[in-house]
């Protein structure tokens, strides 16, 4: 196990070298000059010169690289053109936003898909199967920009059940220790707060895990279907135990181990996906943060933003893989 | 079947209609009892005449309206309502079907196009142009896609034509993993090697015996691209990354009309649904394919 680690972890050293190069090149790729399209028609040539020194572009492109690369390495991000402020930190918050909306998502996600995966196999060809698997369909094709949308008008605003934008009350805002504001609340004490947060985070985690839900279910049902057939599923009926028992307990273990690498992979499509359902909800999370950051032209915090979350992807698929190879030793032999 | 049989003398049969049997005719003996397939069949078949047909089912222009018909309730004069410009919702979204297509059939050619040439080369001369392609495709997947099409919007600037070109780019990988792969296992079979004992050509071996059996894949995958294009082109439509007005493009139309939601619901119900039965006429006709095409891929 410690052999296989150690080689899928030297493995994602070019992969994270590679994005490096990608994300540098963002700004090279701009036609035209950099400088003047960031400061725009009307700059004067005073300023597009120290823009262009501030963001090293006189230099050759090889030196710019490695010192950006050296930046990145020590965990320099860079300086917002808008704000002024170091990246590093003005990301946090953000992040913290994005990674509590997804990690809500995922669970709303596994624990809908999961079961009615189960369910749909455990009474394959039932109706609600058939109404399941026709969801599923319909939950894949949908965008879940418009789904946050027909929420936000339905339960929000006409409904008004629950809160339609932002993360908690404005008029009672959490105190922020580790951004993470569910957390937060319960260092505090803060149990109002909580269900306030709570409240914020429905909307949102069930357009955002929508799409996901939707492909859980169908990987499950297909995996329990090809489970329920084997050997040692007619064993265990065989000897008698009860059917609850048998798909909880011994089919399921089993038929979870495709759905995991999906998981893995959908959580990374959700970090993707955040940028649409926080825009909708007003969520502060770093979706949004690169988002307005393309509307300023604000190129080193685009820079920044996209190669956190693409870096957060591929540490989420490295867990993944390990866990897979955890679950299913076969693997590491491949 | 019995007739070709039972045929002794050397009189060659020509095979009718019914006793030719091909690959491609079987899938399509399987797509037809596919009741799923067939409505996919028929909702991307409406579109596409939605689509076509366009200037003469419009009622009305797609970017003309009048001040005074703002966010009207849909009537009979105005089936799907009126926008917050008074513009004919309906008009729009017909209009808006040659977008989407447009966008959703052009954007996955063009990454079957570059994923095919990149997944042949990888998969056929092996050795470092395999590592470099493969590498490049690692760290293309390495990012999520929609950020990589933002990340590429944001560089060539918002416009329809760079949303498609960005949309194209990053389904390259998709494409161009699933060539080489075929590839790979294509090339230790015996009648590659026939080929290139009689002296062959590299491009000929490429195009006419490795290109068409990996089709079947492509086609399967590339049906189901389609969805995911349209979806892809529609969120960054809505980001304001991708159509500009007065385009009718379908995400677009939904983030303009968002703030007029409470006042004017159809303006935003109607192009949503229209995205959404799109894309699920692609992924039903995608997921028949698959079952018909390559019954490996079946999950």
């Amino acid at each position: 196990m410690l052999a296989y680690t150690v080689r899928r972890m030297l493995m994602l050293i070019p992969v994270l070298l590679g994005m490096s190069i990608v994300v540098f090149s963002i700004i090279h790729a701009i036609p035209g000059d950099p400088a003047q399209t960031i400061l725009g028609e009307r700059a004067t040539p005073e300023a597009i010169e120290d823009l262009r020194e501030q963001l090293g572009l006189n230099n050759p492109w090889y030196v710019q690289y490695f010192s950006y690369l050296g930046q990145v390495v020590t965990g320099d991000l860079g300086v917002s053109l808008h704000s002024k402020s170091e990246i590093s930190t003005e990301i946090v918050p953000y992040l913290a936003a994005t990674v509590e909306l997804t990690i809500f998502s995922m669970i709303f996600a596994v624990f809908v898909g999961v079961n009615a995966g189960i369910i749909s196999a455990w009474k394959q060809n039932s109706w609600f199967d058939y109404i399941c698997m026709l969801m599923a369909l319909i939950g894949v094709s949908m965008p879940i920009f418009w789904l946050g949308l027909m929420e936000q008008w339905y339960f929000a605003q006409e409904l008004k059940l629950l809160p339609s934008v932002g993360r908690d009350n404005p008029r009672d805002a959490v105190e922020a220790i580790t951004h993470l504001y569910i957390v937060d609340t319960i260092l505090q004490g803060r149990w109002d707060q909580l269900k306030d947060v709570l409240q914020h985070l429905v909307l949102p985690s069930i357009a955002l895990g929508t799409i996901p839900m939707a492909i859980i279910a169908r990987i499950t049902r297909s995996s329990m279907l090809e489970v329920m057939r084997s050997d040692y599923i007619r064993t265990a009926r065989a000897k008698g135990l009860g059917q609850f028992i048998v798909v909880y307990k011994h089919a399921l273990k089993n038929s979870l181990i495709p759905v995991l690498t999906i998981v893995g992979l959908q959580t990374g499509a959700l970090l993707g996906g955040a940028i649409l359902t926080e825009t909708i909800f007003g969520w502060p999370g770093v979706g949004r943060y690169i988002y307005t950051a393309i509307g300023n032209r604000d190129y080193p915090v685009i820079q920044s933003g996209i190669l956190v979350v693409a870096s957060i992807f591929v540490m989420i698929n490295l867990v993944v893989d390990l866990l897979y190879a955890y679950v299913d030793p076969r693997i590491k032999y491949r | 079947m019995a007739q070709t049989v039972t045929q002794t003398n050397n009189v060659p049969v020509k095979p009718t209609q019914e006793t030719a049997s091909s690959p491609w005719r079987d899938a399509w003996k399987t797509l037809r009892r596919n009741k799923m397939a067939l409505v996919g069949f028929a909702i991307i078949l409406f579109f596409i005449l939605v689509a076509v047909l366009a200037p003469w089912i419009a009622p009305y222009a797609y970017d003309e309206g009048s001040l005074t018909d703002r966010n009207l309730a849909p009537s009979a004069e105005h089936w799907f309502g009126t926008d917050y410009n008074g513009r004919d919702v309906f008009s729009r979204i017909v209009y808006g079907a040659q977008i989407s297509l447009w966008v959703g059939f052009f954007s996955v050619v063009g990454s079957i196009i570059a994923g095919t040439f990149l997944g042949l080369i990888a998969g056929y001369y092996g050795r470092w142009t395999d590592t470099l392609i493969s590498r490049v495709f690692d760290i293309m997947l390495a990012f999520p896609s929609i950020l990589l099409a933002i990340a590429i919007v944001a560089i060539l600037g918002p416009s329809l034509q760079n949303a498609l070109m960005a949309i194209a780019i990053i389904n390259i990988p998709t494409y161009g993993r699933l060539v080489r792969a075929k590839v790979l296992s294509l090339k230790e079979e015996e009648f590659i090697m026939a080929a290139r004992a009689i002296g062959m050509k590299d491009s000929r071996i490429l195009l006419h015996h490795i290109l068409p059996n990996s089709l079947a894949p492509i086609i399967v995958t590339g049906t189901l691209g389609i969805a995911s294009a349209i979806i892809e082109a529609a969120a960054l439509g809505f980001l304001g990354l991708g159509a500009q007005p007065p385009e009718p493009e379908w995400g677009k139309m939904l983030a303009d009309s968002r703030q007029y939601i409470q006042k004017a619901p159809w303006t935003v119900i109607f192009p949503g649904l229209s995205i959404m039965l799109t894309v699920l006429g692609f992924n039903l006709v995608g997921d028949g394919l698959r079952d018909a095409l390559d019954p490996r891929m079946k999950n």
